[in-house]
């Protein structure tokens, strides 16, 4: 016990929390390992696609956040993914090695996207990945291999150690242990040198060309980052689902998880876990009002817009 | 003859339509200071963005300590110790004065030479030591300005570039800017300086060049250009 409070301490100061929040994160992390305990299906099904929102917000941030890159076709390298996973396990590929080749295919998306419009400023590389996004989505209704308009069904379930995940508590927990991976490697990348690096870009381009570090390759790792992390939730999606279609990478797809990256505090990783958190929960909670509750949803947005246009929780400065 | 730390030849860049630099050449010593003067719009800042590669020439070539650097990228001529300190200081007003300098050791990939370089910075720049934790944008200009020039210190350059050190600053930090320059010299970092202000400049540097609309139009010893007729008249306000 002694050695797990040491490793929380350690997690905490990571995480540049204070004491008490130290403890209020162990409360939640306990709420969230025992939820399924004491949850119905509904709530656990609301809760994985909470976790699953978070990986995605969690992976844009690294673009958008980290970064200060735009980015509206999110949603294409979460569909790579997705659809990588979805083609491989039809040939018959066992599901875990599907996924190193849907990072491969989403980082190449990545590449492809990033290496021709890293050169542009912010305002047009905004229309080239709404444009991108959008390229990805139609092709994927236009190709025999991903099914056309109907798209992919029937996927199979995967299995751990010969047990079958096919109940909504196993893909809890799996998005749980996606999303703490999430959580430590965003971390990470915000302490390294590339970290440090996509920091300087973000506040002056010119300046930190001038110190000698190389723009294009430093923004283009950040794509390369924030497409893997989309082409995991993306693999992970397709098993969960078992059946994905090109709607599902709409441009509202990706304008909503843009929405959580703003929402919580452009570049805060708890910013990116509470917007996410928040995007999949308010329609949820108000459902009993029926359709009152998406102009509620978006009244609360532009509100929280104005009074709090930083975010939720916005990172430190100075 | 002393070794060149840098060498211009016949220079022409383009800003657009805008023909910047109409065959600039001018050479750097090492260990000196060469300072480069004219007017607004005579073409000092796009010198020196030439040179350290923001903007690319469209002809002539760029030597730095005999190697031709024209078609380098702005992010590895800074690794091979040619740093650029740009106009108005474009120090990170959100980030503290050390995270500040640690940026200009990015290139440094061993942490004990970025944590010697700071302490190099402080000895020179005691009021940046005190003020470490503050963040850029809570200095004044002077000390800006030192941060700036601490920033480029950071990896010890062979060749500092710096573009109107003394620009919106009192008479008196004017002098500290230009004391630390000429004990940045001293201890061996060669300076090409661009300045408005001629006076100073001059007093400084070993040799000067004079720009207009593009053009090379003067050279020579500073003593010599302090004593020139349409210098005087054109720059030092007499």
């Amino acid at each position: 016990m002694g050695n797990s409070v040491g490793l929380m301490d350690r997690f905490r100061k990571i995480l540049g929390l204070r004491k008490t929040q130290g403890i209020l994160l162990a409360v939640l992390s306990l709420l969230v390992i025992l939820l399924p305990l004491v949850a119905n299906n509904y709530i656990e099904e609301v809760a994985t696609n909470t976790l699953f929102y978070i990986v995605l917000a969690l992976g844009l941030n690294i673009v958008v956040g980290y970064a200060g890159l735009v980015d509206l076709g999110y949603a294409a390298f979460f569909a790579v993914g997705a659809y990588t996973t979805g083609i491989f396990m039809k040939f018959g590929l066992n599901f875990w090695l599907t996924i190193p080749i849907a990072i491969l295919f989403s980082v190449i998306a990545g590449i492809i996207i990033g290496g021709p419009t890293l050169r542009l400023r912010s305002d047009y590389l905004a229309i080239v990945t709404l444009g991108f996004g959008e390229i990805t989505r139609i092709t994927a209704r236009n190709l025999k291999i991903t099914g056309g308009a109907s798209g992919l069904v029937g996927i199979q379930r995967p299995s751990i150690f010969g047990h079958i995940l096919n109940q909504i508590t196993d893909f809890y927990y799996l998005f749980l242990v996606l999303v703490v991976l999430a959580i430590i490697i965003a971390i990470r990348l915000h302490n390294s040198r590339l970290g440090r690096a996509w920091q300087y870009i973000r506040e002056d381009e010119d300046a930190a060309e001038a110190m000698g570090i190389d723009p294009v390759k430093t923004k283009l790792y950040a794509y390369m980052i924030g497409a893997s992390f989309g082409g995991i939730a993306g693999a992970f999606f397709a098993v969960k689902m078992t059946a994905i279609s090109p709607e599902t990478f709409a441009f509202t797809q990706s304008a909503l998880i843009l929405l959580a990256v703003i929402l919580g505090g452009m570049g805060k990783i708890p910013g990116a876990i509470l917007g996410a958190a928040f995007l999949v929960l308010f329609p949820e909670i108000f459902r009993g009002i029926g359709q009152m509750r998406m102009l509620l949803f978006g009244i609360l947005l532009v509100i929280i817009m104005i009074f709090r246009p930083q975010g939720l929780w916005p990172e430190r400065k100075g | 003859m002393s070794e060149m730390a840098l060498v211009l030849r016949n220079l022409e860049t383009y800003y657009g339509k805008i023909h910047a630099l109409k065959g600039v050449s001018l050479e750097v010593p090492r260990g000196k200071i060469v300072t480069l003067l004219g007017s607004n719009g005579a073409g000092k800042t796009t010198t020196l963005k030439t040179i350290s590669g923001l903007i690319q020439a469209s002809s002539g070539t760029i030597e730095f300590y005999g190697r031709d650097i024209t078609k380098e990228k702005a992010h590895d001529i800074v690794s091979m110790g040619l740093i650029h300190v740009p106009e108005g200081r474009r120090i990170f007003k959100d980030l503290t004065v050390k995270e500040n300098l640690e940026l200009g050791g990015f290139t440094l990939k061993d942490e004990a030479l970025r944590r010697k370089g700071i302490e190099h910075v402080f000895e020179v720049f005691p009021r940046l030591k005190d003020r470490q934790r503050q963040s850029g944008g809570t200095l004044s200009g002077g000390e800006q300005q030192m941060l700036a020039i601490g920033r480029a210190m950071m990896t010890e350059p062979k060749l500092l570039l710096l573009d109107e050190p003394s620009m919106g600053l009192a008479p008196l930090i004017v002098q500290d800017i230009m004391r630390i320059i000429k004990r940045l010299n001293d201890e061996g970092t060669t300076v090409l300086l661009v300045e408005q202000n001629a006076k100073i400049a001059l007093k400084l540097a070993d040799y000067g060049y004079v720009l207009e609309t593009g053009e090379v139009v003067m050279e020579g010893d500073s003593a010599q250009l302090r004593q020139d007729e349409s210098i005087v008249k054109a720059y030092l306000g007499e």
